[in-house]
């Protein structure tokens, strides 16, 4: 019952060249499921300079969402709709919560988030109830593995990964060339300039928290047959976008998923090496470490981060 | 009058005293429970209030302190050397007073470390470890702080959840308790309830008193000037790194006392304690009472623990509180017990009431 | 709304029965310490509904002797500093006569000291044996210890001609005491442990986890958890080792939204469980259906939601309780000498037979073998046994 054969060309002690590469296939997977989160994280700070806690909770909502509507519709109207729910409750944040605000400390509103991804959570326990929920595989279903050579991979992690390719490429347009994108970039460089070039600062606050919703919400759909999901995935999802963020360098959507990939390959290879349970406590070690040679970031700029403090 | 910090101490002093008379003349002796397990984590609470009010450095990890002091004096004094009783280092231990041999749960001899030096033990090693990632971890600001001090408090809780011998979920159990000298014990025996209110309360006094004489010293003023502007204050020949780091140490130090205390007291501990959203709940409790209020901070700690524990928020827990800290931070970010908040509010009132007087 | 509706049915229930009940009477007040909320909400959540419904049925019927319970929940969140906070509570301030839960193996052990210098009852919903070994005067749980658990699972393996074997958990006090047995008892079943993992709770993919089992060279996984996670492991591990390869779970797979979530790969998963899941299809002759069967119809039309296993420990101290006290009234010394001597008792997990040498009174049979097939629990069909 032995899988690696003697055949098998063998790296390391013991480490056949397919196991090397499921390793591989397992880190990509964890890393573009953080590096999605990352990248909502990053959308807001780039807009606002707040962290939101609450991104994680984006991603829970959509997932839930989209599993509930499922139920009544086919899977691509459950997670149109699921987004845009989504994007409303962002919208509905925004204004109620941060919008009115006059000249507030960036702390105060990330303790803000703090409290709205608490609430969001336990409402969401109070509508769903502690079960687990998971919509259908897009292609195929749980058992379903392309084998690429002796690799053997689920096609969700494909559309994971197209997926997130393809929102990195919309965003990096939207930003690069489109008005709106253009707008919120100057508020995030600096909002009063900004403003005294006529461009409604709060609108893009508002923008910020839609877009980010939105994301959150449609990578919650599209990792949720592979993760699942119950009222409280959202907080480690968040804990884990925001290291590969920070990883990076805050603000930053290329690096975080670049920073997403090395924290998943590092998590998966630290199983091979590690008891599993030590897991997290590795991956963390490392990126403390990496933090303490770097402050700003694997990939971040020390001047630009400097920017954006408390 | 109420600015004089031996006033502010010894009203607490008196507070406390009237609450266990009042308690205990009401017949509600059973509250203290809650209030002396209060007590402990206000002494997480204050000594956040100094590192996060005072120099500005957020800590997402003081929950981890905690849970080092809470998981140290555990392990030490329950931990059986009975199978190594023989060796030189476990003998000469036992015969400076260092181990004592009593009895467990189910009246089975064992050797294990006494509390007083179980105690000492967990101290050390949390203020030795705030000492050794205090210095990176201080250097960086803002959102990168956050993460990393995150990081560490991540990383105690999934150490603890990970490892056998510190019990993985399960915690470790039937801890002894604490004799602090013959005839006080820190242990949750209904029978000495009141005394244990007073050992809980006379270290948060203690501790309030030595934090309060640190704010109006020199040191406390430089403390504010790195809150205000750190490279204005260094440039004034103050050595804003060492004093950062030595109120980080401080407070992991205050952080664990209230563990070993706690952990005594209950007779357990669980990897709850380290988790991060007892850290979060740390951070809101001082974002509550003002950042840089340490009797803020207090009162609030107390109030929602209190609550908490008493189990009056029920299945809403975790919901009131967020509720609390979004509505404290949208309205009075500067805390509830805020001097200008209360003067607002009277002087609105007072208008009001002249408008009514007027339209009338 | 639930909630709502089934408090007004409760008052309702209430207000007509005063006058029945003599106002002397005062209600018996029993504690409940669950983990409503918080990372046990699964286990928590369905103990909590369970025993509402079941007082508010006693109650609807005129209570017990005549006297009403008073049923004081409170929502731990699975925090052991709460627990101790709470049953330090209900003791001291609210003189409960018994206390069920709590729902973690962590907690219990807790409390454990305290309801026992308090002399109450603590009927334990956790699984960890150490709870009632060594034996503690006042304290119970109802349900089935691990060991058996893994004799079960042990078992099947021996005759299935399995030697090598890979053991998964989570670091969850579920997970936790499971590892213990499996790690201790698979010797006497000459089974080697070639992987024994312990994975994340909140883990969002185990596929490195299953590479390095397959690595390790296993014939069969062991996992032994009660979060989404165990529905990650057979996905991972049908993707990874084929549809064939043996995979084992624990009781906590008992619980259909486990199935449902990984689809397709729970087909063939091997669990041992108590007879709640499959109480339709228990022949008639057998004594715990229609108590398994009344239970889950009862829970099912209140709550519109699958009766599980973890509802069903609640259910039993309960009835434990419930039993006793009809039998022996309410001193806390002759209640405790009741249950501890209480034999036959038909609960869903299994027969209750207590003894002062054993405060959990379930055997080995309390537990079956089942698996999935189309997505459905069925008994597992006798496996002949292979010969190597």
């Amino acid at each position: 019952m032995r899988p690696v054969d003697a055949s098998s060309l063998y790296l390391i002690n013991g480490m056949g060249i397919e196991t090397f590469f499921q390793y591989i296939i397992a880190g990509i997977t964890y890393g573009t499921i953080y590096a999605i989160v990352a990248i909502g994280f990053n959308i807001i700070y780039n807009a606002t300079g707040i962290i939101n806690f609450a991104q994680g909770e984006f991603v829970m909502l959509g997932a839930m969402t989209a599993v509930t509507l499922n139920e009544y519709m086919p899977l691509p109207a459950a997670i149109i709709c699921a987004v845009i729910i989504t994007m409303a409750v962002g919208a509905l944040i925004e204004t109620l919560f941060i919008r009115w605000l006059k000249n507030p400390a960036v702390l105060r509103l990330t303790i803000i988030t703090i409290g709205l991804s608490i609430l969001i959570r336990e409402t969401a326990l109070h509508i769903w109830g502690a079960g687990v929920r998971s919509l259908p595989y897009f292609t195929g279903t749980a058992v379903t593995t392309i084998s690429i050579g002796d690799v053997l991979v689920s096609p969700q992690i494909l559309w994971v990964i197209g997926v997130s390719g393809i929102m990195v490429l919309i965003l990096s347009f939207f930003f690069n060339y489109t008005l709106a994108g253009k707008q919120m970039r100057a508020c995030a460089s600096n909002s009063n300039a900004a403003r005294l070039c006529g461009i409604n600062a709060k609108n893009m606050v508002s923008l910020s928290f839609i877009l980010s919703a939105g994301i959150g919400a449609l990578a919650g759909c599209v990792v949720c047959p592979i993760t699942y999901v119950q009222y409280d995935s959202g907080t480690s999802l968040a804990i884990k976008g925001f290291t590969v963020a920070i990883l990076g360098g805050l603000g930053n959507s290329t690096s975080a998923i670049a920073a997403g990939m090395i924290l998943g390959i590092m998590e998966s290879f630290s199983i091979w090496i590690m008891p599993t349970a030590y897991k997290d406590v590795i991956a963390i070690t490392l990126l403390l470490l990496i933090l303490f040679v770097r402050p700003s970031g694997l990939f971040g700029n020390a001047e630009t981060s400097r920017l954006k403090e408390f | 009058m109420l600015r004089n910090k031996n006033f502010q101490i010894g009203l607490l002093a008196f507070i406390v005293i009237a609450v266990q008379l009042m308690i205990t003349f009401t017949g509600k002796t059973p509250y203290l429970t809650q209030l002396t397990m209060t007590g402990y984590y206000s002494m997480v609470i204050i000594g956040l209030t100094l590192l996060m009010g005072y120099t500005g450095q957020i800590s997402l990890g003081h929950a981890g302190f905690f849970a080092i002091g809470g998981y140290t004096s555990a392990l030490l004094t329950t931990f059986n050397m009975l199978p190594y009783r023989s060796k030189p280092l476990i003998s000469l231990l036992e015969n400076v007073g260092v181990l004592t041999l009593r009895k467990d749960l189910y009246e089975m001899d064992i050797l294990t470390v006494t509390p007083w030096a179980a105690c000492i033990a967990a101290v050390i090693l949390s203020v030795l470890i705030a000492w050794i990632i205090g210095r990176p971890v201080l250097k960086l600001k803002g959102h990168y702080l956050a993460m990393a001090t995150l990081g560490f408090g991540t990383i105690i809780y999934k150490i603890v959840l990970a490892t056998t011998f510190l019990g993985a979920a399960d915690g470790l159990s039937d801890i002894p308790g604490f004799s602090l000298f013959p005839g006080l014990e820190v242990s949750g025996k209904s029978s000495i309830r009141i005394e244990n209110y007073y050992i809980a309360w006379g270290l948060v006094i203690v501790s309030m008193i030595l934090l309060t004489n640190l704010i109006h010293s020199r040191v406390g003023r430089a403390l504010r000037s790195i809150h205000a502007a750190e490279d204005a204050s260094n440039a004034m020949g103050v050595n804003t790194a060492q004093y950062k780091l030595k109120i980080f140490i401080l407070s992991a130090a205050l952080a664990s006392l209230g563990g070993v205390f706690l952990t005594h007291f209950n007779g357990g501990i669980g990897p709850s304690e380290a988790s991060i959203m007892k850290s979060v709940r740390y951070v809101a409790i001082v974002a509550i009472g003002g950042m840089a209020n340490l009797w803020g901070a207090l009162f609030m700690g107390v109030l929602l623990n209190f609550l908490s524990l008493r189990g009056y928020l029920g299945s809403f827990d975790d919901a009131v509180f967020g509720a609390i800290l979004i509505i404290i931070m949208l309205f009075a970010p500067d805390g509830l017990l805020n001097k200008d908040l209360f003067t607002g509010i009277w002087f609105k009132l007072k208008r009001l009431a002249w408008k009514k007087v007027n339209t009338e | 709304m639930k909630g709502l509706r089934f408090l007004t049915a409760f008052l309702l229930c209430s207000l007509i029965a005063v006058p029945v009940t003599a106002a002397n009477n005062e209600p018996i007040k029993i504690g409940a310490i669950l983990g409503v909320t918080g990372p046990a909400a699964n286990l928590g959540k369905p103990e909590a509904n369970t025993l509402e419904m079941l007082t508010a049925d006693i109650n609807k019927k005129g209570g017990i002797n005549g006297r009403k319970i008073q049923l004081i929940i409170k929502d731990s969140a699975a925090s052991p500093e709460k627990a101790i906070s709470f049953a330090k509570q209900l003791i001291d301030e609210d003189k409960v006569i018994a206390i069920i839960g709590p729902s973690t193996s962590g907690e219990s052990m807790k409390i454990k000291g305290i309801a026992d210098d308090g002399k109450t009852i603590l009927l334990s919903c956790a699984a960890a044996e150490a709870i009632v070994v060594p034996v503690k005067k006042y304290i119970f749980k109802t349900p089935q210890n691990d060991r058996f658990a893994a004799m079960k699972i042990f078992y099947q393996m021996n005759k299935m001609g399995i030697k090598e074997i890979a053991v998964l958990s989570s670091n969850t006090g579920f997970g936790n005491a499971g590892k213990q047995q499996l790690e201790t008892i698979a010797p006497q079943y000459g089974i080697n442990i070639v992987a024994n993992e312990v994975y994340d709770k909140e883990a969002t993919d185990l596929s490195a986890v299953i590479t390095k089992v397959k690595t390790a060279g296993a014939q069969a996984i062991v996992n032994w958890s009660i979060e989404p996670a165990q529905s990650i492991v057979i996905k991972n591990a049908r993707q990874a080792l084929g549809p064939d390869f043996p995979i084992f779970q624990s009781h906590g797979f008992g619980n259909i939204n486990y199935v449902k979530a990984a689809g397709p790969a729970a087909d063939g998963v091997i669990f041992p469980a108590g007879r709640l899941l499959i109480a339709d299809i228990l022949p008639n002759t057998n004594k715990q259906k229609p108590v398994l069967l009344k239970y889950k119809k009862s829970y099912e039309a209140l709550y519109k939601e699958e009766a599980s296993t973890f509802g069903g420990h609640a259910y039993d101290a309960f009835a434990i309780l419930v039993e006793g006290i009809k039998k022996a009234g309410t001193d806390n010394e002759k209640l405790r000498n009741e249950i501890e001597n209480m034999k036959g008792l038909v609960g869903t997990a299994g027969i209750f037979n207590f003894s002062p040498a054993d405060h959990n009174g379930l055997n080995m049979d309390s537990f079956v073998m089942l698996t999935v097939k189309n997505g459905k629990f069925v008994p597992l069909p006798d496996t002949p046994v292979k010969k190597k």
